[in-house]
C-alpha cells in the first residue's frame, strides 16, 4: 500500500519537489562568520527596527519567507501550504508570520531540526499530489532563545565549553511540484531518542544518539553507504556532539569519516567567536543548508548531500524537573 | 472480573523494569553517559579561581575605595556603609544598562557574580528582559526572577545563623 515508504523510516519520493526559491536571513554575529557572504541579507544588528526580540524574530522569519517566494517568481497566491515552526512557546513566531503571509499555514515543533522537518514533510504533501507549491520556514533568534530556555540577556553568566550559542537568522524555501532545481529526493523521520543526558548546557550530547540512530536506519533504509554522499551535515551538534556522532556511528559500523560537517560549527569561527561548543537554533541548519550547501551546490562543488537536522526537544519546564532530553534528527538527501 | 491483589499489582508495576529491554536502555544509558563524561572538556578550575579571586578582590577594592572617601568626609563606618552599598549596586545598574555587566562576567565568573554589583545585575537585567510584558506582570513580577531565591535563602541561613548563635549563648 504505501508505496513510497522505504524500509521502516524513510520515504523515497517518486515525483521529487524541487527547491524553487531560497530566502535566508541572519544576524550580525552569523555575518562576521565565515559563511557570511552566502546569506542573502545580513543585519547591522539583532534588533531589526522592532522594539521587542519576540517582533524582531518574526519579521526575520517573514523576510525570509519574502525573499524565497520573490527568487522562485512564483505569485503569493499560488503556495498552498505554509509550514514553519521556531522555538518559542506555542511557536508564535511562524504563527505570527502566518498572519502576515496570509498563506493556508501548517505550525511545526522540531525544535533545531524544523528545517528539516517541514522540508520532508512538504515534499510528501507534494509527492502525494495535495499542492503545487509548499513554502517552509523557521526562524530562531538569539535573545528569545535565551529568554526562553536559559536566563535574562544582560545576566552575569559565565558559559560553558559545552553551552552552544543560538543563531539569529531566518531560512525559507520554496518547494515546488515541477521544474529546475536541487531535488529533496529521500527523508526519514527520526525517532526521539533519549540516552539520558540531563545538562541543558551540554545539548550536542543529548542530540547526538538521536543524528546517529536516523543516519543508521536512513543507510538500513534506503541500502546507501555513507560515502555515496559528497557531504553528511548534522544540524547543531557542535564540536562536542560532532565527536559522539562520528563515533557513535562507527561503533555501529558506520564510519562517516571525512564526510561529517556540522551546521553548528560551520557558521562561527569557534576560535575567535565565544560560541561554546557551537551554534544551535532552528535557523542554524536552516541557513546552512539553503544558504551555504545549496549555493555550494549551485557551484557545482557538491552534488549529493544528506542533511540530518537535529532537535534537542526540551523545556524548561522539564529539565527544572530533573528530566533527562531527549533528541531528535530528522534526515532529507538533496541532489542536483 | 477478579480483581489484582495488593501484591500482583506491585508486580504488575514492576515488570517493564525487568525486562530484558528496559535493562539494554540503561545499560547503553550508562555507556553513553561515561562516554559523554570522558569526552566533556574540563573547566579551567585553577584559571576560574585565580580570575575570581583577582576580579572579586578588585570590585571589593573599589568598594573600600569608596568607602574611604565617605568616611573621609566625616561619616562613621557603619554610616558609611549605606551610601557605599548604593554606589556599588548603582554600578552594578548602569554597567548591566550598557550592556557591559555580562561581558565582563564572563571572564569574571564568580568574581562578577559575587559582589553586591552581580546582584544588582541580576535584578537589572530580568527588569530589562521582562519590561515589554508591562510594569506590573512584567517587569515588577519578574524582577527578581533570579534575586528572589538569593534574597529567600539569605534570610533563611540568617535565622538559621541567629538561632545557633542564641543556642550557644545559653
Amino acid at each position: 500500500m504505501a508505496s513510497k515508504k522505504i524500509g521502516k523510516a524513510t520515504v523515497k519520493f517518486t515525483n521529487p519537489p524541487i527547491i524553487a526559491g531560497i530566502g535566508t536571513i541572519v544576524g550580525p554575529m552569523e555575518g562576521r562568520g565565515p559563511l557570511a557572504r552566502d546569506f542573502d541579507v545580513v543585519l547591522p544588528d539583532m534588533a531589526f527596527g522592532e522594539k521587542t526580540a519576540e517582533r524582531s524574530e518574526r519579521k526575520l522569519l517573514e523576510q525570509a519567507a519574502q525573499i524565497a517566494i520573490e527568487r522562485s517568481g512564483i505569485d503569493k497566491d499560488m503556495i498552498d501550504y505554509y509550514i514553519a515552526g521556531d522555538l518559542l512557546n506555542q511557536i508564535i513566531s511562524a504563527s505570527f508570520s502566518a498572519r502576515q503571509l496570509a498563506i493556508p499555514f501548517i505550525g511545526v515543533y522540531g525544535a533545531c531540526s524544523t528545517c528539516a522537518m517541514g522540508t520532508a514533510f512538504g515534499g510528501m504533501i507534494l509527492d502525494g499530489g495535495f499542492a503545487d507549491y509548499v513554502l517552509v520556514a523557521c526562524s530562531s533568534h538569539y535573545q528569545t532563545a535565551e529568554r526562553q530556555f536559559r536566563y535574562p540577556i544582560e545576566l552575569n553568566i559565565q558559559h560553558k565549553a559545552t553551552s552552544q550559542y543560538t543563531v539569529t537568522g531566518a531560512g525559507a524555501l520554496v518547494l515546488a511540484s515541477s521544474g529546475n532545481g536541487p531535488r529533496v529526493t529521500w527523508a526519514t523521520t527520526g525517532r526521539v531518542i533519549d540516552l539520558g543526558v540531563k545538562d541543558p548546557y551540554n545539548l550536542g550530547a543529548a542530540m547526538a544518539p538521536a543524528a546517529c540512530d536516523t543516519l543508521l536506519r536512513h543507510v538500513a533504509d534506503t541500502g546507501f553507504s555513507p560515502d555515496v554522499y559528497d557531504l553528511i551535515l548534522t544540524g547543531d551538534l557542535g564540536s562536542l556532539g560532532s565527536e559522539l556522532f562520528t563515533e557513535l556511528a562507527k561503533d555501529a559500523g558506520c564510519d562517516v569519516g571525512s564526510n561529517h560537517k556540522d551546521c553548528g560549527v560551520m557558521i562561527f569561527d569557534t576560535k575567535t567567536q565565544r560560541v561554546g561548543s557551537g551554534a544551535s537554533g532552528c535557523a542554524c541548519a536552516a541557513v546552512v543548508t539553503f544558504g551555504h550547501v545549496l549555493k555550494e551546490m549551485e557551484r557545482g562543488n557538491l552534488k549529493k548531500i544528506l542533511l540530518i537536522a537535529t532537535g534537542a526537544l526540551l523545556s524548561p519546564l522539564t529539565f527544572q524537573q530533573g528530566e533527562s532530553i531527549p533528541g531528535v534528527g530528522h534526515a532529507i538527501v538533496i541532489e542536483l | 472480573m477478579q480483581v489484582p491483589s495488593e501484591k500482583a499489582r506491585k508486580q504488575m508495576t514492576k515488570m517493564p523494569e525487568t525486562t530484558q529491554a528496559a535493562q539494554e536502555t540503561k545499560r547503553r544509558q550508562e555507556v553513553y553517559q561515561q562516554l559523554v563524561a570522558e569526552r566533556k572538556p574540563k573547566p579551567p578550575y585553577l584559571r576560574h579561581f585565580l580570575v575570581a579571586f583577582v576580579t572579586g578582590g578588585a570590585v571589593c577594592a573599589l568598594g573600600q575605595f569608596v568607602l574611604g572617601i565617605f568616611i573621609g568626609r566625616g561619616l562613621d563606618i557603619n554610616a558609611a556603609s549605606a551610601p557605599t552599598l548604593a554606589i556599588m549596586i548603582l554600578l552594578g545598574i548602569v554597567l548591566t544598562a550598557l550592556g557591559i555587566y555580562d561581558e565582563f562576567a564572563e571572564f569574571a565568573g564568580a568574581g562578577a557574580a559575587v559582589p553586591i554589583t552581580g546582584f544588582a545585575n541580576t535584578i537589572a537585567a530580568s527588569a530589562m528582559d521582562f519590561k515589554h510584558e508591562g510594569w506590573v506582570l512584567g517587569m515588577g513580577a519578574k524582577m527578581f526572577i533570579i534575586a528572589g531565591p538569593v534574597i529567600v535563602y539569605g534570610i533563611l541561613s540568617g535565622v538559621f545563623a541567629a538561632f545557633i548563635k542564641y543556642i550557644t549563648r545559653l
